[in-house]
Order: C-alpha cells, then sequence, then structure tokens
C-alpha cells in the first residue's frame, strides 16, 4: 500500500516544476502550460486526501470535476488571449508584452 | 515491496522526468508532448487512487481536448521556438530559488503530518465512485455549483470567441 505522503510528495514536486515554468519561462504559451502543471498536482492532491480519509462519500471527486472544468476553461481564454496579443504585437513572449508597465 | 508500490514509483519517476523534460526543452511542441505525458502518468495515478472516471476524464478532457489546442495554437502561431536569452538573467535564479523553498515546505508538512495518514483505505463498494454516482450527486447535492460550472464554460466560451475575432469584422 502506497502511503498518503509519497502522494503528497509526488504533488508537492509536480506543483514546484509547474510554478518554476511559470517564473521562468518566456513563452507565455509555456506559462499555461505550467498552470497546467499546478492546477493537476492540486487534483492529484484532493484525489488521494479523498480516497484516504473521506473515501465513504464522493465529495472529493465532484471537487476534482469542477477543477477540471476551471482549468478548461483557463486554457481557453489564456489561449484566447496569447492569439489577441499575437495579433497586435507579434510576439508571445511574456517580457516584451509591456504596454500595461509604467 | 507490492506491485502497487512499484507502479506508483515508475510513474512518480515518469511524472516528474517528464515534467522536467517540458521545462528543458526549447521547443514549444516538445514541451506540449511531454505535458501528455505528464497527464498520462497522472491518469493511472487517478487509477490507482479507485478513481476510474476522473481518469477517463482526465485522459479525454486533459490529454485530448486542451492538449490540441494547445499545439493548435503554437503551431498557429508559429512560435515554436522564441525562447532566446532573457533580458533578466536573476528571474531564472529567482524561480530557482522560490520553487526549492515551496518543496521544502511542502516536503516539510507532508513529511511531519499528524497522525497514521499512510494507514489502509479498504475497497469501495461495487459501483461506487462510477459515473452514474457521480451523475446523482452532481444533479441532486451540488446542482447549483454545478450550474454556475457551466455558467463559467458559457462565459469563458463567449470570450474565447469574442477575443479571437478579427479586427475588420467590428
Amino acid at each position: 500500500m502506497v502511503p498518503l505522503s509519497w502522494y503528497l510528495i509526488l504533488a508537492a514536486a509536480l506543483f514546484a516544476v509547474g510554478i518554476f515554468g511559470v517564473l521562468a519561462r518566456r513563452n507565455a504559451i509555456a506559462i499555461l502550460m505550467g498552470i497546467e502543471l499546478m492546477l493537476n498536482a492540486v487534483n492529484l492532491n484532493l484525489l488521494a486526501f479523498w480516497r484516504y480519509l473521506w473515501s465513504d462519500n464522493l465529495t472529493g471527486v465532484v471537487f476534482v470535476i469542477m477543477v477540471l472544468a476551471v482549468a478548461a476553461a483557463e486554457v481557453a481564454v489564456g489561449l484566447a488571449l496569447i492569439i489577441s496579443i499575437y495579433r497586435r504585437r507579434s510576439t508571445v513572449v511574456a517580457e516584451e508584452i509591456d504596454l500595461l508597465k509604467w | 515491496m507490492t506491485v502497487e508500490l512499484a507502479i506508483f514509483l515508475g510513474l512518480a519517476v515518469v511524472a516528474v522526468g517528464a515534467s522536467i523534460a517540458m521545462l528543458v526543452s526549447r521547443n514549444a511542441v516538445y514541451s506540449a508532448l511531454f505535458l501528455v505525458i505528464v497527464l498520462f502518468a497522472i491518469a493511472v495515478l487517478y487509477l490507482l487512487l479507485s478513481a476510474a472516471f476522473i481518469a477517463m476524464v482526465q485522459v479525454a478532457v486533459y490529454a485530448g481536448a486542451i492538449m490540441v489546442l494547445f499545439l493548435f495554437v503554437i503551431m498557429l502561431l508559429g512560435t515554436e521556438n522564441v525562447e532566446s536569452e532573457s533580458r533578466r538573467p536573476w528571474q531564472f535564479a529567482a524561480a530557482l530559488v522560490l520553487s526549492y523553498v515551496l518543496i521544502i515546505q511542502f516536503l516539510v508538512v507532508a513529511i511531519v503530518l499528524p497522525g497514521d495518514f499512510g494507514g489502509e483505505f479498504g475497497a469501495l463498494v461495487d459501483g461506487f465512485g462510477g459515473p452514474a454516482s457521480i451523475g446523482i450527486l452532481l444533479f441532486k447535492e451540488y446542482l447549483v455549483p454545478f450550474e454556475v460550472t457551466s455558467l463559467l464554460l458559457l462565459a469563458a466560451m463567449v470570450g474565447a470567441i469574442v477575443l479571437t475575432r478579427r479586427e475588420s469584422s467590428r
């Protein structure tokens, strides 16, 4: 039997890799991929806690379904924003999109 | 070492390795394909946690639909290789330090968790956690959150269409 803390450690590793991608990558699409990785790590945590501690009802699974729907909406809007920015500025490099900077 | 433990360790190595490969590959298409590997590994982990429905949703929605969307946008914009030398070299170091601190915190919390969390979990009742029981729960107990989520998806769809509309058509 796999201990619960191993799932938590794996999810923590995936979350840290995702947040590193968000902070260090310059391609806006790669930043979105890092966000996806972080959302997956959170989902893994939710399901592990559900299975080990609260598996007498299905609340954890419903929670994960909501997170999946929000992630799908977030990706659709994020990629639409990237396409729109590319049309106007011909770049997807995050640090060149600085129109709102002082 | 049980079979379950071996499967978990293999999947964990695959997931972490592919996610690191996703970060270091300069080509955005390779990054997306490595992310697909991570998503599949996590789907099998969901199966290990006896959440078969979520695992199938993960494969269909994440590894299928969302990653196709990513690849479509990458190839549409032709931005496979935009990563060049950053004008802010300290950004890489700062990201490394921040994620390192974060994972140390997570590890401390996970290791010093109170109680015997590593315990066994019993088998689920047959049919529990299947699509039918999840659907009944969604439409009975969680009807309002479900409808709010559908409104959110509608707003996201309208927003995506408005954002990507051609300027000249306004």
